[in-house]
């Protein structure tokens, strides 16, 4: 790739920084040369974001149907899968299982609720409440 | 506390990481490409019956710690890694080596790194920093894919040291402290053995997965995927793909820009005339993985979908796969004159 072709398509990682790229200059030698982001690129994350905002808002009908726990709403929301959050809480995956049933789920000591907090990085009270913040 | 110490930016992370804490040692000759060529960064591979966030998993990077590691050795230089499991000695530990004056590279996840924007933020455990001391609550971290360095609380620090799942970094630091001389008879001599080393992994490694033969299996793959996966899956894998091939700290084209960098290089140092031809193969071949992006691009976005484009993407693969694999039969046919 030629130095004047790098990218600049404003992304959301170029509103903080830029990205090193290694290109071409006029006699073929590698120099480096700043990009602010790929059009390919970002497109690439955006259709993966949507299938995550697709998993998460199906999570959350699910919670509000009465069908799942607040858990899996917020498994989907921090991109776990059971394996990573049973290393994150130290449950076994068979037990997460079962609390993401919410009859299970209503009887949980604030023990385990909180390490499901901690895991998710909100508080017991977000946690019952489908409630998110930034971060 | 703040130790001196000079924060450059980079394409990749552990090969910034690893150029920046060899620095000192090397008089600032260990530059990116040489890292990451010495290191022998370069891979492929397409690890079958394993999903990675929903999609397809491909690496086109060794594991990670292999390219610091192999670095330091094929430059004679002793490397001290450790990783805990208890938080306090963790910290205690890297507070140690911070008041002795020495940078620590440490091994993060990327998803609580509280100065990535949320857009990047994955659980992804291969990211690599160094820091370089302490203010107040904070510590400094000079992170290579950021332009400036940066800061994290104790808390987030020890967060992203202790993140989980898979290539879970336990908290692992490494450093290296280095006083003697790094000689240009023993950079090319660790030039060498890199491109023997990536030689391997990408023509000599038996098994269809890995290497070209990755690359080459991924391309017939993907001809099945619109039939096999459905077009809303399609979209994803590929759009996993372009991720992994582009996406911040692989330098574009998955790496190959590096290591055409880098043959310019090691060029310097051993002056013979292949490696500038074979430099611009890899040229040639990341220019393609790039065209071989916009075309999957096209699909994802909704432009394209027909079978006769995933054919031609995947033919593109293919494509690919030939040319490196004529590449790195070059690298490995060199006489070396030195």
């Amino acid at each position: 790739m030629k130095k004047e072709n790098v990218p600049q398509d404003l992304s959301a990682l170029g509103k903080l920084t830029k990205e090193v790229c290694y290109a071409t200059d006029e006699s073929g030698n590698y120099v480096t040369q700043l990009s602010d982001g790929w059009d390919i690129k970002i497109s690439a994350l955006d259709v993966a974001w949507d299938d995550i905002k697709e998993r998460v808002a199906k999570a959350r009908q699910q919670v509000l149907n009465g069908q799942a726990s607040p858990i899996l709403f917020f498994m989907e929301h921090r991109l776990m899968d059971l394996k990573l959050l049973a290393d994150y809480t130290g449950f076994w995956q068979w037990q997460i299982k079962r609390h993401v049933k919410p009859e299970v789920f209503n009887t949980l000591s604030e023990k385990k609720l909180q390490k499901y907090a901690e895991a998710f990085n909100t508080s017991i009270a977000d946690l019952k409440t489908l409630t998110v913040h930034e971060n | 506390m703040k130790i001196d110490f000079e924060h450059r930016q980079s394409a990749h992370c552990e090969s910034g990481v690893t150029s920046n804490l060899l620095r000192e040692a090397s008089k600032g000759k260990i530059t990116e490409p040489l890292a990451f060529g010495i290191g022998a960064g370069l891979f492929y591979v397409y690890i079958p019956f394993i999903k990675i966030n929903n999609g397809p998993a491909i690496a086109f990077r060794t594991m990670p710690g292999w390219i610091f590691k192999r670095t330091c050795r094929s430059l004679g230089i002793p490397v001290m890694r450790k990783k805990f499991s208890s938080k306090e000695s963790a910290e205690a530990f890297l507070m140690e080596r911070l008041n002795a004056g020495q940078p620590v590279g440490c091994q993060v996840g990327v998803y609580y790194l509280s100065y990535f924007p949320k857009e990047y933020r994955f659980h992804f455990n291969a990211h690599n920093l160094i820091v370089y001391g302490k203010e107040g609550d904070n510590y400094l971290i000079s992170d290579p894919i950021m332009e400036t360095p940066t800061t994290l609380t104790s808390y987030e620090l020890e967060r992203v040291r202790f993140a989980k799942g898979a290539l879970a970094p336990k908290g692992q630091v490494y450093y290296t402290k280095y006083a003697g001389e790094i000689s240009d008879e023993r950079i090319r001599e660790a030039i060498k053995s890199g491109i023997k080393r990536t030689v391997l992994n990408m023509i000599t490694l038996p098994g269809p997965f890995t290497g070209v033969n990755g690359i080459k299996y991924t391309g017939n793959k993907i001809k099945n995927w619109r039939d096999k996966l459905g077009m809303d899956k399609a979209k994803l894998y590929l759009a996993q793909l372009v991720r992994m091939q582009e996406e911040i700290g692989t330098g574009g084209g998955g790496f190959r820009y590096i290591y055409a960098a880098f043959l310019q290089e090691a060029h310097a140092y051993l002056p013979q005339d292949d490696l500038l031809e074979i430099s611009k193969l890899f040229t040639e071949a990341g220019d393609k993985w790039r065209t071989a992006a916009v075309h999957a691009a096209g699909i994802y976005k909704g432009r394209l979908g027909s079978q006769e484009d995933f054919n031609t993407m995947g033919n593109y693969l293919l494509e690919i796969a030939e040319l490196e694999k004529k590449a790195f039969i070059a690298l490995k046919n060199i006489k070396w004159r030195t």
